[in-house]
């Protein structure tokens, strides 16, 4: 019947990579560290394309710090990567392996609930040592604060707990982190959009298909005008015994053009090119989706105050490095770069200098550069400016432009496979839809193969997965069309005329005028994030082990 | 802290467990036999003493040799440290007030006087709800029924409890005893634990009960009445003083009874309706 308040050394929030590396960092450092993760089993919320990337100059990779991660929780190496320019029918393809296996020890392609589950089993053994461990279906709702100052979490299902340090690897919508006030929920520039299917194929028909060896894989992308116009792509990465498709856009963009996200994924699975690969028979096991920060743009200069540290997508620390998508990397090693501060600070005697030591940290193992690279802060920028990105467009499209691409071709796939070059891509519809479209009507062969898939519709998607409904978790506080109709659009499980999704839009007779309203129902909600950044909600993840389950991931 | 808890084997009356004959007679040898459910409440209200304050738990049943199994559910499911099983012949057809005795003298057998001793609300097959506080009458404790959550203080020796006041929902009391103290779990108990070494304790033990399931008969002992000191014209059918003067099947619920389909708007087809409802109008 004690009512002191519970104290651990480090409480982490989240068991995704960049928490899974915070907690055994901190556990080898002999840290007493309390582990909480609000899904039923960590991997259960999380989604990601997936290859992962160990970096040679990073100072932590995942398998470093969790030997047998290769053997036992990931899917097949990566050893080849593919962009495919598009344009109608016509489809010109480059090798970009250069850009993979630039500075890459290996990549492998995972499935989240796979991955992470295994992490926190590994997670927990050791935090356990510390006498502490890892307690999922535990929902962190915000922070301890004494007098002003952090000091520990609080939470829907525990007693607040109080921590030396407290790690928010809490993901792209860390409640955490907008508590702290160090990320907001604002601007859609800031964030891509994932929606990704995971498709069941017979080992044996992957390896034929992609004719790769029984413990190998590849990668494809995509780009060019089979979206719409909107800004961004899509992958495909070979799992063992299933292919991860997915398509990854600026979230601004699927604003602006009122894209229908599950629509733009549709497009993909069912180009002419896909038929090689896709077969008559197409078995969705899995729809899902996710925000994704943009470290160009999200990434926290200095990730910390009082005794709170934000790692991975909490922390914006997702690159984009032009069409190639690591967080996960990023994630790891932020996450043990952070822990490393504390046992540093801490051996000082002085634990509150963890955040300052982290920050520097994050600078000197070039981290921050390759977040944040300059090259973007100096052209990227600048190509984003409007009358640039019209000019650049238009040259691109002319003749001219047209010409320098039939003559460069060469240099084209070079440009594309050059680290340095990809990271000054703007953020415009030249990269991702005026160049490779033109790179496909100029160089591109035209795709014979008739594809003859047909994806799931959004019921079906939505009826697939797994909830446990626990109370709703969003409030729409501005219901008006204007303040929060696009969700009814950018929502991944919802649509214009379909009744099924989360966001609804209406036409509503009040004393005899008419207003366009919205309405919300988080039932099929799969917790994607959209719609905290583009309609007027109180937005909260649902309780702990609440809310869709994902399988794959 | 040591908790014992009672508990029965009952069948699984269960949706494709249980099975009737054509006369609705549960047919006992198709049935499985299970754990009441009723004691997995009072289970997981001892786990939680385990959890919170240490110590172990146990779980005792009378009954056939048969009940090993349930026992082996209330370690696997429920985290039951070690078993008690109080078995023979003379102990069979017993009512409530013979297994009361029994059990009783079995609890007082133990090496460790328990500090708590849990009951299941009642059976699913037996119903009378008897058992326990009959149990507690033969040890001459202080017992709390329906109780909904519990608080133990160990250093004054005292047990607090959250408890249903005539097992209505809308009036709920708290009240205190001393332990060695009995305690009847109501099927609205929920163990709550709101620490997180509360909940990393659990899941330490849980795996750890959990392994040991496997070979529960290490951790099972047996009795006979002859191990109890019991003389056998006190339990067991010759000391059940309940005497069954017959049973009656239950009738069918009215959904399966058969219907005669009236249309209303036929009076004279409403004639018959009439006829039958008139004697109870009139009080016969
Ligand atoms: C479609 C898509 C494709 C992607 N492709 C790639 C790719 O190919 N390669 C790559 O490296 N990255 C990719 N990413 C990005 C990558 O998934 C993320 O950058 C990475 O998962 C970030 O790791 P993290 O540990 O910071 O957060 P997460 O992996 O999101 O983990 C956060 C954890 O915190 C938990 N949590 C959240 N809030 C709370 C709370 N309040 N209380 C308790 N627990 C909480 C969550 O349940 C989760 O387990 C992709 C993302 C998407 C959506
Ligand atoms: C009228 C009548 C006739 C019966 N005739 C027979 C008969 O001929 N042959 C026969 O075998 N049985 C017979 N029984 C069943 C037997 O008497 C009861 O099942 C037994 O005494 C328990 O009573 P109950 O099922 O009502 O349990 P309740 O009193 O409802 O049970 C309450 C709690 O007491 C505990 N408990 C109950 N039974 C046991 C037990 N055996 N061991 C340990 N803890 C226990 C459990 O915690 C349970 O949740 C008869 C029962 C009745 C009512
Ligand atoms: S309701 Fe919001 S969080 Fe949920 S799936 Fe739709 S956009 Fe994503």
């Amino acid at each position: 019947m004690t009512d002191a308040v519970e104290e651990y050394e480090a409480v982490v929030v989240g068991c995704g990579p960049g928490g899974a590396a915070a907690a055994a960092t901190l556990a080898r450092n002999g840290v007493e560290t309390l582990v909480l993760e609000r899904g039923v089993d960590a991997g259960s919320k999380n989604v990601s394309g997936g290859l992962i990337y160990a970096e040679e100059s990073a100072p932590y990779t995942i398998d470093g710090l969790f030997p047998g991660f290769r053997e036992e929780a990931t899917e097949r190496p990566v050893t080849e990567n593919i962009i495919h320019n598009i344009a109608g029918d016509k489809v010109k393809s480059f090798d970009i392996g250069g850009l993979h296996h630039h500075d890459t020890a290996w990549a492998d392609a995972v499935l989240r609930r796979k991955m992470d589950s295994w992490l926190a089993q590994q997670v927990h053994e050791r935090t356990r040592e510390t006498g502490g461990g890892l307690l999922t279906e535990v929902h962190v709702t915000g922070l301890l604060r004494e007098r002003g100052e952090i000091v520990g979490v609080t939470t829907e299902e525990l007693d607040p707990i109080k921590a030396d340090m407290v790690v928010a690897a809490d993901g792209v919508n860390s409640e955490l982190a907008r508590d702290a006030g160090l990320m907001d929920w604002e601007e859609p520039e800031e964030w891509f959009q994932g929606v990704k299917a995971v498709v069941d194929m017979e080992p044996e028909l992957i390896n034929a298909r992609f004719d790769v060896a029984p413990d190998d894989g590849t990668a494809h992308l995509f780009s060019g005008d089979l979206f719409d116009g909107v800004r961004g792509g899509g992958f495909l990465y070979t799992n063992e015994s299933s292919l991860s498709i997915g398509t990854v856009f600026h979230l601004d963009s699927i604003a602006e053009e009122r894209a229908e996200p599950h629509e733009l994924l549709d497009s993909l699975l069912t180009h002419p090119l896909m038929a090689q690969w896709l077969g008559d028979e197409y078995d969705e096991r899995e729809y899902s989706a996710k925000l994704v920060p943009d470290s160009k743009k999200a990434a926290h200069p200095s990730p910390h105050k009082d005794r709170l540290v934000l790692v991975g997508d909490a922390a914006g620390q997702m690159q984009a490095q032009g069409p190639i998508i690591k967080g996960m990397n990023h994630a790891v090693t932020a996450g043990a770069l952070a822990a490393e501060a504390f046992a540093d600070a801490r051996a000082r005697d002085d634990p509150s200098q963890a955040g300052d030591l982290y920050e520097k940290k994050l600078n000197d193992e070039g981290v921050m550069d390759k977040l944040r690279p300059t090259g973007y802060r100096v052209f990227g920028q600048l190509g984003e400016l409007g009358p640039v990105d019209d000019l650049s467009n238009a040259i691109a499209d002319s003749a001219v432009g047209r010409f320098g691409v039939r003559a460069a071709a060469g240099l084209l796939e070079r440009a594309y496979s050059s680290p340095r070059l990809v990271s000054m891509i703007p953020d415009t519809k030249l990269p991702y839809v005026t160049l490779p479209t033109v790179i496909a009507e100029e160089l591109g062969e035209p795709v014979t193969d008739e594809n003859t898939v047909s994806p799931p519709d959004l019921a079906d998607r939505i009826g697939d997965l797994t909830y446990d409904v626990g109370d709703p978790h969003i409030e729409l506080v501005d219901k008006s069309f204007e303040a929060s109709g696009t969700a009814v659009t950018a929502c991944p499980v919802s649509a214009e005329d379909f009744g099924g999704g989360c966001y609804r839009d209406e036409m509503v007779q009040t004393n005899g005028s008419e207003e366009h309203l919205v309405s919300l129902d988080t039932q099929p909600c799969v917790e994607c994030g959209t719609c905290a950044i583009v309609a007027d909600t109180e937005w909260e993840h649902p309780a702990g082990g609440k809310g869709v389950e994902f399988n794959q991931g | 802290m040591h908790t014992v808890v009672m508990t029965k084997g009952v069948p699984d009356f269960r949706e494709g467990q249980v099975s009737f004959d054509e006369d609705g007679h549960l047919e006992r040898g198709k049935t499985p036999t299970v754990m009441n459910p009723n004691d997995k409440h009072a289970l997981r209200a001892a786990f939680q003493t385990k959890v919170r304050n240490g110590g172990h738990v146990s779980l005792m049943s009378m009954g056939p040799p048969g009940y090993k199994e349930v026992l082996q559910e209330g370690m696997r499911d429920v985290y039951a440290d070690d078993l008690y099983l109080l078995s023979d012949r003379e102990m069979g057809a017993a009512d409530t007030w013979a297994t009361a005795m029994t059990v009783a003298t079995g609890l007082q057998n133990l090496d460790e006087q328990p500090d708590l001793v849990f009951a299941g609300f009642k059976t699913a097959d037996g119903e009378t709800g008897h058992t326990g506080p009959q149990t507690c009458w033969c040890l001459d404790w202080p017992i709390i029924t329906h109780v909904l959550s519990l608080d133990i203080d160990e250093d004054a020796g005292t047990v607090r409890a959250k408890r249903l006041v005539d097992g209505d929902i809308s009036e709920i009391e708290t009240v205190e005893a001393p332990m060695p103290c009995f305690i009847v779990a109501d099927p609205e108990f929920e163990p709550t634990y709101r620490k997180a070494s509360h909940r990393l304790n659990h899941k330490d033990l849980r795996e750890e009960t959990q392994e040991r399931a496997e070979e529960y008969e290490d951790h099972l002992t047996v009795w006979d009445h002859e191990d109890l000191n019991l003389d056998p014209d006190y339990i067991g059918l010759d000391g059940s003083p309940t005497i069954v003067s017959g049973v009656d099947p239950i009738p069918k619920a009215p959904s399966e009874r058969e219907a005669t389909m009236i249309e209303a708007d036929e009076r004279e087809a409403l004639e018959p309706v009439l006829d039958e409802l008139t004697p109870y109008a009139a009080g016969d």
